[in-house]
């Protein structure tokens, strides 16, 4: 059976994808993905979610996205997929339980946290070094911690940290926050939460222990060294996007982030991308969630086979099936 | 259903279930853990799978919190796998189920 449209991804983008897609009548497939809910999983209150004046729970939100999906008669699976070919239409999707066929595809699978890419980070992952707060921050009650970062997801965590550690440095090579005005202000404000500018991680220690005792720093300016001593070391210097599966396939920029033109197309006709995976610049879920809507609308129109939408010098290619 | 063949694990009873002959996987988890929500379906899958040859639970770091800190657990959701009492297996963050099952059949026939 060759499907009118696949979603891959379930964070705000696919899911927005999926309701339009499937109030559309297209009776869309959307495979979840390992990291099933997009990176809202991870957080806790989203203030900034238009509608929500208290603000809503982050895994509470994408829940509801779920459902909304389901009511409207997405079928989502929770499959991870493991390939994709481009090449003809219908485009092939594989997941390791399965194949599926598409007609017209949308890439919604967002961005996973970055890490400092030192060998001791990946060893003591669940032993101390964490890109997740919101999971891990329990553990580290009365315990001094560091968070290395310097933007809106960094100032977050830390604040959030505030809840359970004794102490946070920030630890971020530049001199100067790129997180917001408002979010700076909070950090700022915490007496719990200190700074450490200029400064890299050369090292986490402690290895051979098998947990987080200290991490080596160096000042980028200066050249000097010191070691600072805490139990957990949270990551949050930024994401890279989840490309590798198009890799070869669809036009990527120097990042690796999905290219797209006149709305949510791609280099390949029939393949739109949403979210995070397209684009470094907003980042939100409310931007997200916009993006999955035109890429539904897009794969609509696409296989309407309607000339509407086109940006100059874009030509239509009708879909072969 | 699956859901019912992961059993709840305590601090009070995880002595006994460990040492009870079986293998047995047993899922950190919290409820303020969005990625456990995630990896719980998949748990309980692989309890229906293993039914009869590995027990399968479930113990919650909020409420049981000696057992957590005697694996030295700091982050979740982290996956042990005991044989013989022993810990044979750690896996920690979210995995897909066919990964899961390579490391639980390395240690049951």
């Amino acid at each position: 059976m060759v499907r009118n449209v696949i979603v891959i991804g379930s964070g705000p983008a696919g899911l927005t994808a999926g309701i339009y897609a499937a109030r559309a009548n297209l009776k869309p497939l959307l495979i979840e993905g390992l990291e099933a809910g997009g990176q809202l999983m991870l957080t806790t209150l989203v203030e900034n979610w238009p509608g929500h004046r208290d603000g809503i729970d982050g895994p509470d939100l994408m829940t509801a996205m779920r459902e909304q999906a389901q009511r409207f008669g997405a079928e989502i699976i929770r499959g991870n997929v493991t390939s994709v070919d481009l090449m003809a239409n219908p485009f092939v999707v594989k997941t390791s339980d399965g194949e599926y066929t598409s007609r017209a595809l949308i890439i919604a699978t967002g961005a996973s946290a970055r890490l400092l890419g030192l060998a001791s980070e990946r060893a003591l992952i669940g032993h101390g070094v964490s890109t997740c707060a919101t999971c891990d921050g329990y553990f580290f009650r009365g315990k001094p911690i560091a968070v290395v970062g310097g933007g809106d997801s960094a100032m977050e965590e830390a604040i959030f940290l505030t809840r359970f550690a004794s102490h946070v440095t920030v630890v971020h090579r530049r001199d100067t926050l790129r997180a917001s005005k408002i979010m700076q202000d909070k950090a700022f404000g915490n007496p719990k939460i200190s700074f450490e500018w200029n400064t890299e991680v050369d090292d986490i220690k402690d290895k051979g222990k098998g947990e987080v005792t200290a991490m080596l720093l160096r000042n980028s300016i200066t050249g000097a060294r010191k070691e600072l001593a805490v139990d957990g070391v949270f990551v949050a210097i930024g994401h890279n996007p989840n490309t590798a599966l198009f890799r070869g396939q669809i036009e990527t920029d120097a990042n690796g982030y999905i290219v797209t033109h006149a709305g949510s197309r791609t280099s390949v006709p029939g393949v739109f991308a949403c979210g995070d995976v397209q684009d470094h610049v907003y980042r939100q879920a409310i931007t997200a969630a916009g993006s999955g809507c035109m890429a539904a609308i897009d794969a609509e129109k696409y296989l309407e086979g309607l000339p509407q939408h086109l940006g100059e010098g874009q030509h239509l290619t009708v879909p072969t099936a | 259903m699956a859901l019912e063949k992961v059993q709840t694990i305590t601090d009070g009873n995880f002595d006994t279930t460990i040492n009870g002959g079986k293998p047995v996987l047993v899922d950190f988890w919290a409820e303020w853990c969005g990625p456990c929500r995630r990896l719980a379906p998949t748990v309980e899958e692989l309890a229906g799978d293993y039914d009869g040859k590995v027990v399968v639970g479930k113990l919650n770091v909020d409420e049981n919190p000696n057992t957590a800190f005697k694996f030295s657990i700091r982050g979740i959701p982290t996956l042990l796998l005991f044989k013989g009492g022993q810990v044979v297996e750690q896996v920690v963050g979210l995995a897909d189920k066919d990964s899961l099952k390579k490391v639980i059949d390395k240690h049951v026939a």
